[in-house]
């Protein structure tokens, strides 16, 4: 049975922060950087408040920022940060180091799209160029869905079968300024829920000494990584446990991806984000008209649910895959290639097409997304060739 | 702080074993050994550590030779990440999540490529936040892992790989940055700078004011590396006592801002019997390279003059 | 969990190597001998050493005990040979022998 909820209106920043302030982490280091900046900061006026315990570490960038929160994840502290775009840059060589240490680090991350040129809006480039980091990515439709997704980050990050960091993105402005309607959970069940941080081992752990971050020769470094890779396997069975119990507290259920109208559906967008809301919405529409449209919203992008998604896809006609970044590699974008890859590994020939769209906080509107749809059956009742790889709303 | 008994400090037990893979005869494990007999039996301490020579040798798994706990994280980041950690020890500590009497210091280690050049912002941030901890640079002139480039430390005219003596070149074109006194103008509580001399008494009375003193603290080791300077791994320290009876590298403590030397030579030697003893400054002695020298010199005079007023303020 | 790094070689299996590639323990590099290093090795002459200790700090290698107030001989498990330790010796109490053995 679960908790009665309270309602209340907030952005995606503040309902991540609201969710920290809940959770009450141990330490925060972190740096501005527009559109996450209003994490650090309502985390401040909490602390500065008497409203949580948090020691917050105001370092001097983003590369700090990680590399305190290893410091302080590996010293038995409960430990996370905020950021966007260049600050996520910052910090690369850091994410690497917090996922092959096992350190079950929490980022919450805003998307924005890397310079250059530079620019403050939406796009998944930064979190997109961070895929291969070793940490669980985790996405977002809306601020309920960023709630949601926070608190349940420490349960997986921390569970023994993965300790890994984990990344709970959110779009910006589009989640992290838009105020919604948000449903909050009282704070005793939530610390119930996340429970407290006591790893085994520790660097503070008086008389228990302990190292970490070895050079390694050769004869280790593949073992290491085939153990890091186990640990993210093992993820996607905790992902789906956590989300289990949070259901049971929150009455919302979550899994690797959301599948909208798609059971009986010819074409199915599949997409990550915000832009779900809109593509849910063409759907309704093109429904109406006699379309068989779906949307497949992936939460999950690490681990990759390459079977589940190829099963999900199997009966419609025609599938188009939605890339909010380009990953100039002259042939698809990065979830074009996975899934396509995916697709081909679980022997299936759907039609897949790959379209880039909203780079730079480009608007993505319904009518964008029913004329995707529209291509996708000319294409299949017409015979009519599609371009593989194309923008959507593209001038020239 | 105790008086210095030699004794009683080296009977106690060792915090950094043997086994790690530093070269013969390295200046820098000296230096670790040396900061880490200041503390005080029974503390804790967690041991922080750049990338460079000393963390690819001293934790080779499985093999870690610090006795303390110990973490390295990347090349640039000994500042950020011990300040982490330290912020997770007030933090357990606030939480009722370690013992009362267990208390921890925490002390990072960095060559002076980690130190003066790519982890400076994270060590500046650091000591500008005032975390309870130490920086200690174990200053060997030049990126000695990688196979001994220039770096800000590296004196003028030094011979290096990136620097090397030609036709054209007469080695490094710039004149060392001086760490210390950048670190004295952040006016965090403590800042010394020492080498190795005679019983080390010098050297560990700064470590154990570095250590025991609340707030940032930050100790600039001068700490030779054969390879480096090109001398015999067993003339150490007849180098440390020329540099330091040269004036090429004063030992000096600033407490609070308050400069003072902690050493002053009765006769000041001139420069060539420090830059006599190393390989990297072999072309100096070359016919015609004399202007090359009293350059040096009058560099090294320029600069025991502003430490002098500056320690008689 | 502490580790027991006896059990950790360039052969142990990926399943069996420390989560994180963290160790447990302190100080095991006691474990590797550095001492086969050597090319020149310190000899101890006890009946020269007056016990002024002024050798035990410039040890690189933490191969000079001492307790008590008094050094040991050499730990030549890990004595590298760089003879730092003879030139300080006022006393003519360290010699350096040629080759590995002391």
């Amino acid at each position: 049975m679960s908790v009665k909820s309270i309602p209340d209106r907030m952005s995606g920043n503040e309902a991540v922060a609201y969710a920290i302030k809940q959770v009450n982490p141990d330490v925060m280091p972190a740096f501005p950087i527009t559109p996450s900046t209003e994490i650090p900061q309502l985390v401040s006026s909490y602390i500065a408040n008497g409203e949580m315990e948090t020691e917050f570490i105001p370092v001097e960038s983003e590369h700090s920022a990680m590399s305190a929160a290893v410091g302080a994840e590996s010293a038995g502290a409960r430990s996370l940060t905020a950021t966007s775009s260049a600050g996520l840059a910052l910090m690369w060589e850091e994410l690497l180091l917090a996922a092959s240490n096992r350190l079950p680090i929490v980022l919450a991350l805003v998307n924005r799209t890397l310079s250059g040129p530079i620019n403050i809006n939406c796009d998944h480039t930064d979190s997109m160029g961070a895929r291969d980091t070793g940490w669980i990515q985790i996405y977002a439709e809306n601020n309920q869905e960023v709630y949601d997704n926070f608190l349940q980050a420490y349960r997986i990050a921390e569970h023994d079968d993965v300790r890994l960091p984990v990344m709970i993105c959110q779009d910006g402005f589009i989640i992290s300024h838009g105020v919604q309607n948000i449903s909050l959970l009282p704070d005793e069940p939530v610390q119930e829920f996340v429970g407290t941080y006591t790893p085994e081992e520790y660097l503070l752990n008086p008389g228990k000494p302990m190292a970490v971050g070895p050079y390694a020769v050769t004869e280790y470094v593949m073992e290491a990584r085939k153990a890091q890779r186990v640990a993210m396997e093992n993820a996607k069975q905790v992902i789906l446990d956590v989300a289990d119990e949070f259901a049971r507290v929150s009455g919302r259920q979550y899994g690797l991806f959301e599948e909208y109208r798609t059971e009986d559906a010819d074409y199915v967008m599949l997409l990550i984000g915000s832009a779900a809301g809109t593509a849910k919405d063409a759907v309704d529409q093109l429904r109406e008209q006699g379309v068989k449209a779906g949307v497949l919203k992936l939460r999950v992008f690490r681990p990759f649910p390459e079977k589940e998604i190829a099963e999900a896809l199997k009966n419609c006609k025609a599938v188009a895959i939605m890339d909010r970044a380009e990953s100039y590699n002259g042939q698809a974008g990065v979830l074009g290639s996975e899934v396509t890859a995916g697709l081909y590994r679980n022997h299936s020939d759907v039609l897949a097409i790959n379209y880039i769209y909203g780079l730079g906080g480009r608007d993505f509107t319904t009518d964008d997304a029913a004329a995707v749809f529209n291509e996708l059956k000319d294409g299949v009742e017409n015979g009519k060739e599609i371009e593989q790889y194309q923008y959507v709303g593209l001038r020239g | 702080m105790a008086a210095y008994n030699f004794k009683e400090v080296m009977s106690k037990p060792e915090r950094l074993a043997g086994g790690h893979r530093m070269c013969p005869g390295c200046g820098g494990t000296i230096a670790a050994r040396a900061v880490l007999r200041a503390l005080h039996e029974g503390d804790y301490a967690v041991i922080g550590n750049a990338t460079g020579c000393m963390e690819v040798s001293t934790f080779m798994y499985p093999y870690v030779a610090f006795e303390d706990s110990y973490i390295h994280n990347a090349f640039e980041n000994a500042g950020a990440t011990l300040s982490g950690v330290e912020t997770a020890y007030n933090a357990l500590k606030k939480r009722g999540r370690l013992p009362e009497d267990a208390n921890f210091k925490f002390i990072a280690f960095g060559g002076d490529g980690g130190t003066y050049d790519i982890g400076f912002q994270s060590l500046s941030g650091a000591m500008e936040r005032g975390h309870d901890m130490v920086y200690v640079c174990y200053d060997n002139g030049a990126y000695m892992n990688t196979g001994i480039q220039r770096s800000s430390a590296t004196p003028k005219y030094a011979d290096t790989t990136t620097t090397p003596v030609g036709t054209e070149s007469d080695g490094k074109v710039q004149c060392r940055k001086d760490l210390a006194d950048i670190m004295a103008s952040h006016n965090i509580p403590y800042v010394g700078q020492s080498t190795f001399i005679g019983n080390f008494s010098d050297l560990h009375k700064k470590a154990e004011k570095a250590i025991y003193t609340e707030g940032p603290a930050f100790l600039n080791i001068m700490a030779p590396c054969p390879r480096g300077w090109r001398y015999d791994p067993s003339d150490i320290m007849t180098i440390c006592k020329m540099a330091v009876e040269t004036c090429y590298w004063p030992l000096f403590e600033v407490e609070n801002g308050k400069w003072s030397l902690t050493y002053e030579p009765k006769n000041k030697l001139p420069i060539e019997d420090f830059l006599r003893t190393q390989g990297r400054f072999k072309h100096l002695f070359k016919p015609g390279n004399e202007d090359l020298i009293a350059d040096f010199q009058a560099e090294v005079d320029k600069r025991w003059e502003h430490l002098q007023y500056k320690c008689a303020e | 969990m502490r580790t027991d790094i006896s059990k950790i070689n360039e052969k142990t299996p990926y399943q069996e190597l420390t989560t994180g590639m963290h160790i447990y323990a302190g100080g095991t590099s006691k474990e590797f001998n550095t001492g086969e290093w050597r090319n020149n090795t310190p000899i101890f002459l006890e009946q020269n050493c007056k016990q002024c200790l002024l050798c035990a700090p410039c040890c690189p290698d933490s191969s000079i005990p001492v307790m008590d107030g008094k050094r040991l001989d050499f730990d030549y498990d890990h004595c590298k040979g760089c003879g730092i330790c003879a030139k300080v010796c006022p006393f003519g109490a360290i010699e350096m022998k040629e080759g590995v053995e002391p």
